[in-house]
Parts: structure tokens; sequence; C-alpha cells
């Protein structure tokens, strides 16, 4: 049962948080200042990798560190260290869900080919190496926009892509927040991960997970929304029926570039591109895909020339049906992390309150920060459901369940809600004003856009 | 930066950049609140061709304001009280970003209850900024021209987006 992993907390989980905290701490007030209780938390680190194929090369690494050397080798020893802790975190949790739930699990198999390099990944690094030495403290004005040239340059290369969108949303963080000495609270965690993700993106031969075409009828389980100031992205969740018979558990994403003007519903509008994948998200419907590359970690690299949409399906009627048996897909192994973590669940029976639902012996929390302005779905929507296709996530040592459809009762009426509904546009009166109003903002900067680019 | 309370400082996703307010873009194409100014483009009510790059420091309120190929505004010429230009970027930067945050970058200090931002500023003459301005506002439009990706960008697990604005 999903209670029994809600209820875990696996060993061993404390003490690697206890070995993050000291490494994100270190990263406040930079390594240019090492203390001796940083040192100590560092070394503490180091300690624990003794045993493992990363020990001799995280000891010296944290060594030279401590003694004042900060080259790109250090630091990018320093974060893979980092993430090979929180990796074996995601991997604790992960087994302990599809353990409860009965899930099985592809293994991680197929070879990756590395990505592509150059001298935008130096510049990439150079920045980077500058926010940790200076610490998130010591970011200032000139400091939060060093890295604005190699991000620019970076979204001008698709195979940059990935690394410029991380980089510019952590860069817009900092922008906003500097000079970030003078602040009481700082995400001390969020800027760690967000820092060392981008380090090991920006290091030569990066690897990149091998794609396959695959067939089959994609059914929609439920579309989650992602964005910062200059990206807006929908991720699909949902099932791959493939010929052969098998039920896999896969993913589909299409993202657009923006600014912070365009937000909300209107953001929708950016997504232009993919008519027959906005269609199947706002009709809730079936789609057909032919000879579309699926990479090894479920992510469909999504084709609208290999997609067709099909009949209308109930996502909930998919969720009970298939999902319990679906095959789920690995995370890359540089990717595993608590925070990627986003299951597809199904709830149903449960006493919904404001934040939390009783699953009557348990309690799960409802993230209800990611309840988007852009979806019809609203915290007395999930306060009133009946049922919830979500996703669980996993932060600040607990499960929360993200909810991304539900079943509701509104004044003795039923009532069904999906984030994907607005797709085309918002269904409901006042939001679908609101967003023409809004929507005129892609509008004027593609005017001034017109007139003002290329002089 | 609207990080609240110790929790979030371990907390990957907490939250960082307060979700902007929608407003009007057909006069103050672009505004924001970067490199220690509030500053942005305002449309030229006559010529479409042209917009003035408008600026106000933080700290000692240093007012700039230029058309785009660098002549300098008639309405500020030069002096430390602000032009319309200016009024109408520091109204679009409060329905944007909030009154609060606006003077809390800007360093001003508003008496009680005052519904207006310049009652908060000792304004000043700043250098011309127009030129770095108006590139950035060349670099935000070009965002509009970037294509879309298909890429899984597991990075964006880390961006949920914008919830509505409650409370």
């Amino acid at each position: 049962m999903i209670a029994d992993a809600l209820r875990a907390h696996p060993s061993g989980l404390d003490e690697a948080f206890a070995l993050i905290d000291g490494l994100d701490d270190t990263l406040v007030h930079g390594l240019a200042r090492i203390d001796e209780e940083r040192a100590a938390a560092l070394e503490s680190l180091a300690a624990a990798f003794t045993g493992s194929p990363l020990a001799a090369r995280v000891t010296d690494a944290i060594g030279k560190i401590v003694a004042g050397t900060v080259t790109d080798e250090h630091l990018a020893v320093l974060a893979g260290a980092r993430s090979a802790l929180l990796g074996a975190v995601h991997d604790a949790l992960l087994g302990g869900l599809d353990e409860a739930h009965g899930r099985t699990r592809a293994p991680w198999s197929v070879p990756a080919a590395p990505a592509a390099s150059g001298p935008l990944l130096a510049g990439g690094r150079s920045w980077l190496r500058e926010l940790a030495i200076a610490g998130w403290r010591g970011v200032d004005h000139e400091v939060a926009g060093g890295g604005a040239q190699t991000v620019q340059a970076l979204l001008a290369d698709p195979a940059g892509r990935r690394l410029a969108v991380l980089l510019d949303g952590f860069a817009a963080e900092l922008r906003a927040s500097a000079p970030v000495a003078g602040l009481d609270r700082i995400p001390v965690r969020r800027w760690a991960d967000l820092w060392s993700r981008a380090l090991l993106l920006a290091q030569e031969g990066f690897p990149v997970p091998a794609a396959a075409p695959a067939d089959g009828r994609f059914l929609l389980l439920g579309v989650d929304l992602h964005e910062h100031p200059t990206v807006f992205r929908a991720q699909a969740h949902g099932l791959l029926e493939t010929p052969g018979g098998e039920v896999r558990l896969v993913r589909a994403s299409v993202a657009a570039a923006k600014v912070d003007t365009i937000s909300g519903p209107s953001a929708w509008r950016m997504l232009a591109a993919f008519p027959v994948f906005r269609a199947a998200l706002a009709g809730r419907r079936a789609i057909e895909i032919t000879g579309m590359p699926l990479i090894t970690t479920g992510d469909l690299l999504w084709d609208e020339t290999c997609a067709v949409t099909g009949e209308a399906v109930d996502p909930f009627a998919v969720a009970r049906v298939r999902l319990g048996t679906a095959i789920a897909a690995p995370a890359a192994p540089l990717d595993r992390h608590p925070a990627v973590i986003a299951e597809p669940v199904l709830l149903e029976g449960y006493t919904a309150g404001p934040e939390s639902f009783d699953l009557g012996g348990v309690t799960v929390a409802v993230d209800l920060d990611r309840l988007p302005e852009a979806g019809p779905i609203t915290p007395a929507l999930v306060a009133a459901s009946t049922a919830c296709l979500g996703l669980l996530r996993w932060e600040s040592g607990r499960w929360a369940v993200q909810p991304l459809a539900v079943q509701a009762v509104v004044r003795k009426k039923p009532v069904v809600a999906h984030t994907g509904d607005w797709a085309l546009g918002p269904t409901e009166a006042k939001a679908a004003k609101a967003e023409a109003a809004a929507g005129t903002a892609v509008e004027v900067l593609s005017e001034r856009a017109g007139r003002l680019l290329r002089k | 930066m609207t990080i609240e309370g110790a929790a979030a400082e371990r907390r990957s996703t907490a939250p960082v950049i307060a979700p902007v307010r929608p407003r009007k873009l057909a006069k103050v194409p672009f505004v924001e609140l970067s490199e220690g100014r509030l500053q942005g483009v305002v449309s030229s009510g006559s010529d479409v061709e042209r917009v003035y790059v408008s600026s106000v420091t933080a700290g000692d309120h240093g007012l700039s304001c230029n058309t785009n190929n660098n002549r300098p505004c008639g309405g500020l010429s030069g002096g430390s009280r602000p032009c319309g230009h200016l009024r109408a970027l520091a109204d679009a930067a409060v329905a944007q970003y909030g009154l609060d945050r606006v003077a809390r970058y800007l360093k001003a200090a508003l008496p009680d209850g005052a519904g207006d931002l310049w009652s908060g500023l000792h304004t000043t003459t700043a250098p011309n900024r127009a030129a770095e301005v108006f590139s950035g506002f060349l670099r935000h439009l070009a965002y509009l021209e970037v294509p879309p990706t298909t890429d899984p960008l597991p990075d964006l697990q880390w961006f949920p987006a914008a919830g509505v604005v409650r409370g």
C-alpha cells in the first residue's frame, strides 16, 4: 500500500542531508572564505565517500579547495559528490515508493552518447566558479549578471538549450536578489541544487541518453506546467500502449522561450507551434504516435508530424484501469535528485482537507504552491475533491501530492478540472476575459520586436 | 525576493521571484529592476519607430531619459524633475511589481500611507544609460524569436509554473 511509503523514512536520510547542508553552507559564504567549521563540514563529506569509487578524487578536491585552490576540476568533483549523495536519497525514496505501489521500473541500460562540447561550456563554468568563490552572500549586481553573455550564446545553440534554460532561471533569481548580502534568508539548498546541476551540465561530454522510435497510443494522465521568467513548459504525463501490448509510463514535453510579462493562461499562446499537443490536452484526447523518438528516461521527444489526435479518453478511467501495472522508466543517472521525483498517482476515497488528504490512517499533504494560474484547478476545488490524479513529490522531508486533475462536488454538482483544460485558452468566462486582455502582451511585444530588432 | 522562513532555506523549490502582475504593455513594453536601477522602455506617443529609454537609480534616485537614438528627452532635459516617460515607467513598474517592491529596490522612504512612488524619491540627474538599457530590451524581445524546444529539460522540475497570487 502507498501508505507504507508515505510513512517510511529511509535509513541514512538525515545523515545524507546533514552532509549536503554542510556543503551548501560553504557556498553561502564562498569557497574563498572557508573557516574551521566549514572546513570540517567539507572533510566530513569527503569521509563519507570512503570506500566508494569517488573517494580519492573527493578527498583530493576537498583538500585543495580548503587549502585555497579552486579549479574547475575541483568544483566538478564537489558538484559530483553532492549529486551522488542526492542520487542515493532519490533511489531510496523512489525505491520505497515503487515497492509500495508494486511498480516495475525498467533498469538503466542503454549507453548514453556524450553531448557536444565547446567554448560556450567553458564560459558557463567560469561564471559558476566565480559564484562559488564569491558565495551567495558575495553576489552583487555585477556577479549576478556575469553569466548573461554565455546564456545568450547557449540559447542560440539547440544543443546548449538545457544548460541555457537552467542558467537563465538561476541568474534571474540572483539578479532579483542582488545584492544578496542584505537578505535575511537565502534559498541555500535551492541555489546549491541549481549551481551543482549547471556545473555538471557544463562539463565536456555530459552524457545524453539515447533515443529509439516508438509507436503506440499515448493516453494522457495529466499535464504539469513549469515556468521561469524566460521559459514556459507543458509536460504531459501519460501511458504509452505499444503495439506489443506493453504499457509504459512516459512523458512528453513542449517548451517555449518567453519574457516575464507573459505569464498565467496567456503563456499557452507561446506554444502555438504545437497544435496537436495542445488540442489533445484541451480535449483530453488520446494521441496515436508513429516513429516518435523515445529516450530511456521515458521522455518522448515530441514531434507533431508523428502524432495524430484520436478519440476522447477520460484520464481518470485510464488511471483506474492501466496506471497500476504500467512500467516506469528510470531517471538518467546524473539527474537523480529527490526534486525530480514526480510519480503519477490516482487517489480516491480520501477525506479532503484544506491542505491535505486523509487516506485513512495516513495523511498526504497537497502541494498548493503547484496549482498554476494557467490552469483551472483552485485550492477550493482540491478541498472539495473526491478523486485526484496527481504527481507524488518529495520535498522538505515529506511526500506531497501535486494535483493535475480533480473530480469534485461543488454545490451538489459534479465538477471535473484538469490542468490542461485551458491549453487552447481558458474555458471559464472570467479567466477567458482576463486572458484576452493579458494576451495582447504577446502581440505588443511581437510588434515591438518586428520594428526594433534587426536594425 | 520572496523567500520566507527557515524551512525555505532547505527547500529545493523555495520560491524566489514573485510572479509579476499582468499589465498593459502598449505604452511601456519593458520594465525591469536590474543592475541597481529601475529601467525600461517607453513607446513614443508620436513616432512608432521611436522609443524612450528611461531609468532611475536605486539609492540616489538619479534620473535619465533618452531616445533609442541617444537624443536627450526634451521633457527631462537633463534635470531632476521626472518627465512623462519616467512617470509612465514608474507607473508600469508599480503595476508590474507592486509599490512596496519598487520602493524597496530604489531605497525610497515612502511617507506612511503614501500611494505615490515619487513622494519617496529625492531625484537627481544621472548619467545616460540608454545604450545598455536599450540593448537589454532588445535581448528581452529576442526571447520571442528563440525557437520552441521538445527537450525534456529535467531541471525545470525546480521551476513550477506561477500560481495565482493569493491573499
